[in-house]
């Protein structure tokens, strides 16, 4: 089973960064605080899904459904 | 003894109250300049200090880390990692939000270990606490070992305390030396090597020219080369050691934050700001809103700017009258009055509708709505190859193509920056409005439809979405075109809202009220006196010629009629004239005559001057003295020398309406295309394809029509 990535999340689900499938695009999340261990949580979805929002590190960071699922956690 | 004028710059995160502060420090003596050898905006303006000493404040473009994601980010680092700069600081005030300590300390350690002398300006203090966090900021200093001063840069309260810091920091520079992240304890033979290769002393500053000399404009290309070389011979790993860095930085942050901040917020309580997100992208709601606020703008622009905008006219047309009456008539009369204040008010006219648009832009973005639109809009602009953050141009292209061009820096992505940039043109611009007015009036009945809507106002939104349309197929078809590597992103931070600060709405749109009457203005008005100049005289005596012909053949005529036909013949025969006769072959098929052609070539540089040319030409050409007839008037009265009926129809309006709607008529446009882009390439295509829509469109729309 492949693993679950925060662009599976549900509004409201909150779950902690494993790690990333992508290194580049990892570059740039890491910057903005989304660190292994951390907690991320699904605040809010634009119109058709995409992009997404999400609280991590204490504010809230809007991203691409694409981009998100770099993003590995753990269930 | 300080330094006579020393640099400070202000370095942040976005939205860390960076530009608040810098308001706060010089007020309305900043001034928006370039960056040497960049096109990215520079903010700067004088700070005194002290009695004697007046600084130089620098606004540093937001960034989240040293390493740079967009054009605009880049030109920081490239200062700070230069200490030859002319713009390289003597301090580099840090300013830190609160309320977001760890992110923003990121940023921090960053700057500190570049080796410039820096100064934490911990702002936010209140937001922070509202959140149920408070800060330690002795602590805090006490920690990195670096000065700290509490803030609050909206109320403009520590400012004492910052310049002390900044003045200490000017006279004895501190700067500690301990790196809160040394790269030579991981790679220390890379960074010998690169410190002895380029007589660096800072490992830090070594690891950024190994990491970033692409991007650094200080470097020749023998020294990129050499560092690529360096690279090789130790196999580093860039992407590697920058997420390790990144993570190394964040595990020590993390202890100092603990250390100095007190959170006694209870977990898991939604703040009115997410719960307004709730709304503002909701799937019904959010596009409702966001539609509305659209609806919103043009109103303002196009109704609420429309009283200011008549009492500028009739302010202009008192004094071209009491010019004309009061000065001897003559040819410098006429050149000052037709000429000059002409082409002045042409200019003038548009300030109450640019000022409107971006007071409402401004106020969208600082209340931090604007970048709820970017989410909303990402999904749907990313099918026509742009990306959310295109819809600041997009929109603000509706007043003009020439700052909305610079608003695309923040596109982080080079292929969706270009696009946005070739594409933005097609919003029709403020420049068009005149023209559009001026002929849906000529051919459009003013009545009510569903007894709702005007009939009149529906056309010009026909022609305003024909532009957005447009705009969104020709990305949409560049997309197919130009390949990229490089992958298209969307990460932002959501800003928590704010009530706007009405002094920084006030100076944005004072800056572009003022950009744009000097850039636009000089061009506009530069270009009405050459036309007046060449619509007033002729090769030769052809004129005069001209003149004794029509005199000669149709002596018989009444003198009014007689004079209106020698003013005809002698704009015939004019410089202006001829140019028109000469293109007269190639617009003939989209319905146009010479008189048009002369319209069109000269509003070829900025298509505002054409209703200005059109009024020269027409009242030259009319010779009789007609106070208080409009330029409306003498269309409709226009005969078609053909088939004798009103030259005005239908179908040639609505092919000059088309043809503006796409047309590329404007040099600044052309010029922000070049300047943004460093290459002529684009423009030129830009042009191109932007003036064969338009003939074909405008073809297509006079035969149909016909």
């Amino acid at each position: 089973m492949s693993k679950r990535s925060v662009a599976d999340l549900k509004i409201g689900e909150q779950a902690t960064i494993q790690s990333f499938s992508d290194q580049l695009m990892s570059l740039k999340l890491l910057e903005m605080g989304c660190l292994p261990g951390a907690q991320i949580c699904l605040t809010a979805k634009a119109p058709l899904g995409d992009p997404i929002c999400l609280k991590v590190a204490g504010y809230c960071l809007a991203m691409r459904k694409s981009e998100a699922a770099t993003i590995l956690i753990n269930s | 003894m300080l330094k006579s004028s020393p640099t400070i710059a202000l370095v942040g995160n976005p939205n860390a109250g960076k530009s608040s502060l810098f308001n706060e420090l010089t007020g309305l003596r900043q001034k928006t300049g370039n960056f040497p050898g960049v096109t990215v905006d520079k903010k700067s303006g004088p700070w005194s200090i002290d009695s004697q000493t007046i600084a130089t404040v620098v606004d540093l473009p937001g960034i989240y880390s040293i390493y740079p994601k967009s054009l605009d980010e880049q030109i920081v680092t490239d200062i700070l990692a230069n200490p030859a700069h002319p713009d390289y600081p003597d301090v580099a005030v840090v300013v830190v939000d609160a309320s977001n300590l760890h992110r923003n300390l990121l940023l921090f350690t960053q700057i500190a270990d570049l080796g410039v002398p820096v100064v934490l300006a911990l702002n936010m203090l209140d937001v922070a606490h509202e959140e149920g966090k408070d800060v330690n900021a002795v602590r805090l200093a006490m920690l990195l070992n670096v000065p700290v001063v509490r803030i609050n840069a909206r109320k403009g309260d520590g400012l004492d305390h910052l310049k002390k810091a900044v003045i200490d920091q000017i006279e004895k520079p501190s700067v500690s030396g301990k790196l809160f992240f040394d790269p030579a304890l991981e790679v220390a033979d890379l960074i010998t090597e690169t410190k002895t290769q380029y007589q660096l002393d800072n490992n830090y500053l070594a690891l950024q020219y190994v990491i970033q000399h692409d991007g650094f404009t200080f470097l020749n290309r023998q020294q990129q080369v050499g560092l690529d070389a360096i690279i090789d011979k130790h196999h580093f790993s860039e992407p590697t050691f920058q997420a390790g860095e990144t993570i190394s930085r964040y595990k020590h942050i993390g202890t100092i934050v603990d250390a100095v901040v007190t959170d006694r917020r209870p977990s898991g309580q939604t703040t009115w700001s997410q719960k307004l997100d709730r709304v503002l992208l909701h799937p019904v709601w959010g596009y409702a809103i966001f539609l509305f606020v659209l609806l919103l703008i043009f109103q303002a622009i196009f109704a609420w700017a429309q009283p200011f905008m008549d009492g500028i006219d009739s302010g202009v047309a008192w004094l071209n009258g009491q010019l004309k009456e009061s000065l001897p008539a003559g040819p410098l009369t006429d050149l000052l009055t037709d000429g000059i204040l002409a082409g002045i008010g042409g200019i003038l006219v548009f300030i109450p509708q640019i000022a409107f648009l971006f007071l409402l832009v401004s106020l969208l973005e600082e209340s931090g709505y604007m970048s709820r639109v970017m989410v909303i809009m990402d999904r749907i602009m990313r099918k026509f190859g742009l990306n959310g953050r295109s819809v600041v141009p997009l929109i603000s292209g509706v007043a003009c193509a020439v700052p909305a061009i610079m608003a695309t820096r923040s596109i982080g992505t080079r292929r969706d920056r270009l696009i946005t940039i070739l594409v933005t043109p097609l919003m029709s611009c403020s420049a068009r409005l005149p023209i559009y007015t001026i002929l849906i009036a000529l051919v459009v009945p003013s009545q009510r439809v569903l007894g709702f809507f005007n009939l009149q106002g529906l056309a010009l939104m026909v022609l305003y979405l024909l532009g957005l349309i447009s705009a969104l197929l020709a990305a949409y078809v560049l997309k197919l075109f130009l390949h990229s590597k490089e992958r298209s992103f969307f990460i932002m931070e959501l800003p928590t809202f704010k009530l706007p600060r009405w002094n920084h709405v006030g100076l944005t749109v004072w800056e572009s009220v003022r950009a744009f009457v000097w850039e636009a203005g000089r061009v506009i008005l530069a270009i009405s006196i050459v036309l007046w100049v060449l619509a007033s005289y002729g090769p030769g005596d052809a004129m005069d010629q001209a003149e004794t012909r029509v005199r000669q053949q149709n002596a018989t005529l009444p003198a009014q009629d007689l004079q209106n036909r020698i003013a005809s013949e002698r704009l015939e025969s004019s410089y202006a004239g001829q140019f028109g006769h000469f293109i007269e072959p190639v617009i003939r098929p989209l319905g146009y005559d010479w008189k048009i052609g002369i319209a069109l070539l000269s509003s070829f540089a900025a298509r505002e001057v054409f209703v200005g040319t059109m009024s020269t030409i027409y009242s030259i050409g009319d010779g009789a003295d007609d106070e208080g007839v409009t330029i409306r008037d003498r269309l409709r009265q226009e005969r078609n020398p053909n088939t004798g009926g009103p030259m005005y129809t239908p179908a040639l309006a609505w092919s000059l309406l088309i043809f503006y709607v796409f047309a590329m008529m404007c040099m600044s446009t052309l010029a922000a295309t070049q300047r943004e882009t460093k290459s002529w390439k684009w423009p030129a295509l830009q042009l191109v394809y932007m003036m064969g829509l338009a003939y074909v469109a405008a073809f297509a729309t006079y035969q149909f029509l016909k």
